[in-house]
């Protein structure tokens, strides 16, 4: 048993830390994310050239050979600054099809871009009646020719705008919701037939819906075996919700901090309301939910390689867990803030936008207890 | 970053289970907290570990101490709780032993410490009055000096088990004109002593565990003073602190959320197994999520204590988190029995010979008084409320 770092982690995380402490301070983030780009492509350079976007990548791959764990470093201070640029659509979706699924070619073509920061990617999975459901899926890719026609709707793709390509989830046989018959792809997002519309989200990113309209894609583009893609697609969004989690981690710590702080600068009935035990007791319920949070984050992060039952049930039991602080952090931390709390100025309420909609990414509080429910 | 255990761990793991297994005493196995459990059946495991030299693990080798590390005492807890065995009283080995040697001279460490260890001498703490409680300081029992004597009066209470004890640790005012937290000293009493009463006070479950002590004109050596005289809230301080590894309860919580399935999956609803029911499934569910936080929340404390920072302040969020988790165990598996529940298992004479009570399920017998009992959890040991106020000073610095 070790929850030690190793001092490569730990300089990643110091590197890291300093980046977002210097160059992504709260008011360069207002702007970034009020500007018609909405993210700043230098700090995703910066990333690169860190060697943050290629750290999860094996060497062989043309990365730096870190894993699970390197990812949740990341994460975690990322979550700290609400940092938006896409490195779970990028790095740990696109980058863990490739990595779990691509052929040599596939990662010949993706993973150097990846890497240097010049290629983005969106993940689009989700479909306006799927809620969750990796395999209700009414986007369909047909055979045609050698290659394929993708046909369809993709709902939220978070980070599309910035994207230069997409990892597109379609149907290939089978029935609505069946398990067998999910395909993956990958497309270059400037494909002919492909039209988005882009918007902001609420937690200060930007989406797109995608329309598919007979685009045709090569027979490289298909991941893995043609209709056995949903084991993938479960290992590789199984990450994906690790990573979230310690985004959550990073982003609850803050809001928790920013929170004592300020119930100790502010002053009501003549002092500080932090010396209210009701304001007392809560802020430490906070910080226990967040700790309870930092463990099933662990747990989930340092099982992503277990069989695979083990793997989706300590995954749920932290999206869960996650989920269930991150809610009661934010709404908390807003609470304390008073009316300050709910405004666009303070910083708090931004934090606590991200801790809500956290919770529905990739399947929310109810969703995997479900899941580990029926995986008991 | 890894959660596996080494080879050496793992060996002494293989080590301690096997010990185990062939010592237990075997009718005492799951015995839990059972009403009907006799003083001789509360220590019996006691007096093997200490034959062993495993009774004390936690202190200085040179006391009798194992020199386990913090995850090997984990280890050790956790292959206890599989078996719900019922491990020794904490009072000796867990709160004045550490008192004795640390502050005590050295007749007293020869005096008490081997009867700590054998399980011999059965201990009780003296510190709870009516009027002081939470505000442990603003007890009133005094210590009057009359010789070589003190003379004790007052009137203690909730001293847990004192019905059977020979000897217990008391809190005394020695000086009634000094502030609050100074002017109280610590003293052992030897419970035989004239002036001792002790009353037992009836709880929820319908059990005795614990007691009124009153104290009349109880004469005690001055050489059963521990430390100095009028130092006593410096130890009472330490012995709170002390020994806090196993307080958030996990290994035993775990064994109980095994035990409330097993349950789920005999009882019925609906014409199946309760366990299918989604309502109560994903009540087992979060049960069983925070407790696998809770955990990993407590290896990480005694990862950082292994590697030498002490445990400090979060083994508050061990007690808070733990007791809830015990208490919706309880509260869950009281649920889970359904309408058996509800008979008083003590006014139900077993008069059949068997094991077999002469209603219900077997598993139903305890679920009400376990849940009545658990309610005492976030109360003792310094109240949950406490516990948070606890937090809110040393780590959130309010
Ligand atoms: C949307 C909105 C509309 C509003 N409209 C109006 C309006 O039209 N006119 C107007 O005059 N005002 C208005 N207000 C102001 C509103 O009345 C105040 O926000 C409210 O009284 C709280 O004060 P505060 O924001 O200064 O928070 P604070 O008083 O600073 O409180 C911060 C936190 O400390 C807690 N707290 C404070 N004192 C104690 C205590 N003694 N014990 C325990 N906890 C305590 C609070 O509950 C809160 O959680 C509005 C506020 C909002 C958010
Ligand atoms: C089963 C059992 C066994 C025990 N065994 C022993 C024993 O062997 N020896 C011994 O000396 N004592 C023992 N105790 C006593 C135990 O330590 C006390 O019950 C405990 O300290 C709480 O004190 P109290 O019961 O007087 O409650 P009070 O202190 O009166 O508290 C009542 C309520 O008020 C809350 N409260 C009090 N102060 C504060 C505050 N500052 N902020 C917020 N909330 C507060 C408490 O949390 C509690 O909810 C035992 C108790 C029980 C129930």
């Amino acid at each position: 048993m070790d929850f030690n770092f190793t001092e490569e982690q730990e300089m990643v995380r110091d590197g890291l830390s300093r980046l977002v402490r210097e160059q992504y301070d709260w008011e360069t983030r207002r702007k970034a994310i009020a500007s018609s780009e909405g993210w700043r492509p230098e700090v995703w350079a910066q990333l690169a050239e860190l060697g943050i976007l290629g750290m999860p990548f094996s060497e062989a791959d043309g990365g730096f050979g870190g894993g699970a764990v390197d990812a949740m470093v990341i994460m975690q201070e990322f979550g700290k600054g609400l940092v938006v640029e896409p490195f779970v659509p990028t790095v740990v979706c696109a980058g863990g099809f490739l990595k779990h699924g691509g052929s040599a070619a596939q990662k010949e073509e993706h993973i150097g871009g990846i890497v240097a920061g010049s290629r983005v990617f969106a993940f689009a999975y989700a479909e306006p009646r799927g809620r969750f459901d990796y395999a209700d899926l009414e986007t369909t890719a047909k055979k045609d020719g050698s290659g394929w026609v993708l046909n369809g709707h993709k709902a939220v793709v978070i980070g599309a705008p910035w994207a230069s390509h997409l990892i597109v989830t379609a149907r290939t046989g089978g029935e609505r919701r069946d398990r067998s018959g999910v395909s993956v792809f990958v497309v270059d997002k400037s494909s002919p037939g492909i039209v988005t519309r882009d918007y902001e989200t609420v937690d200060g990113r930007r989406a797109s819906e995608v329309y598919f309209e007979n685009v045709s894609v090569p027979a490289e583009a298909l991941i893995g075996a043609e209709g056995e893609g949903l084991a993938l697609i479960e290992l590789v969004t199984d990450e994906a919700i690790a990573a979230l989690c310690a985004e959550a981690c990073g982003a609850m710590k803050v809001a928790h901090a920013m929170t004592v702080e300020y119930s100790r600068q502010r002053k009501q009935f003549g002092v500080p309301i932090g010396s209210f035990q009701v304001l007392q007791h809560r802020m430490v319920d906070m910080y226990t939910a967040y700790e309870q949070a930092v463990s099933l984050t662990y747990l989930a992060t340092l099982r992503l390689g277990s069989d695979e039952t083990e793997r989706k049930r300590t995954v749920s039991a932290a999206k869960v867990g996650v989920g269930q602080s991150a809610r009661l952090i934010g709404q908390e931390a807003v609470q304390i803030h008073g009316g300050n709390g709910v405004t666009d100025e303070y910083a708090i309420g931004h934090y606590f936008k991200r801790l809500t909609i956290f919770d529905a990414e990739f399947g929310n509080v109810d969703h995997h207890m479900k899941r580990h429910v029926a995986l008991a | 970053m890894n959660l596996e255990f080494t080879p050496e761990e793992q060996a002494f793991r293989d080590e301690v289970r096997a010990f185990i297994a062939e010592n237990y005493p075997k009718h005492l196995a799951d015995f839990g907290m059972r009403e009907d459990m006799s003083p001789e059946d509360m220590v019996a495991w006691h007096k093997v570990l200490g034959e062993k030299g495993w009774s004390v693990p936690a202190w200085p080798v040179e006391y009798g101490g194992t020199g386990w590390t913090p995850t090997q005492r984990y280890i050790w807890s956790e292959e206890n709780a599989r078996i719900n065995a019922f491990m020794p009283l904490p009072f000796g080995v867990a709160m004045v032993g550490p008192v004795i040697y640390t502050f005590g001279n050295e007749e007293q460490k020869a005096k008490h410490l081997p009867g700590i260890r054998s399980g011999d001498v059965w201990w009780c703490q003296g510190y709870s009055e009516p009027g002081a409680g939470s505000d442990l300081a603003s007890l009133k029992t005094t210590a009057v000096r009359d010789g070589d004597h003190y003379v004790i009066n007052g009137q203690k209470t909730w001293t847990t088990l004192a019905q059977h004890a020979d000897w217990g640790f008391f809190l005394c005012r020695t000086d009634p004109t000094a502030k609050a937290q100074e002017g109280i000293s610590f003293i052992l009493v030897d419970m035989k002593t004239p002036g001792v009463e002790v009353k037992p006070i009836k709880l929820l479950d319908g059990g005795y565990e614990v007691n009124e002590t009153w104290l009349t004109d109880v004469r005690v050596p001055v050489e059963n003073l521990v430390g100095q005289e009028n130092k006593g809230w410096t130890y009472a301080k330490f012995l709170l602190a002390h020994e806090r590894s196993g307080i958030a309860g996990v290994a035993r919580s775990k064994r109980g959320v095994e035990k409330l399935r097993e349950i789920a999956a005999n009882e019925t609803m609906d014409g199946a197994p309760l366990i299918r029911d989604f309502d109560f499934a994903r009540k087992v569910s979060q049960l069983e999520i925070d407790l696998a936080a809770l955990e990993i929340t407590e290896l990480r404390t005694l990862a950082g204590e292994q590697a030498g920072k002490g445990p400090g302040p979060e083994s508050s969020i061990l007690k808070i988190k733990g007791t809830e988790i015990q208490q919706r165990l309880t509260e869950l598996t009281l649920e889970a029995v359904g309408t058996y529940g509800a008979p008083y298992y003590g006014s139900i004479a077993n008069d059949t010979g068997s094991n077999e009570y002469a209603v219900g399920p077997a598993h139903a017998q305890h679920a009400a008084a376990t849940y009545f009992n658990m309610r005492k959890t976030s109360i003792y040991g310094g109240s949950n409320e406490i516990q948070r106020n606890i937090i809110t000073k040393m780590i959130l610095g309010l």
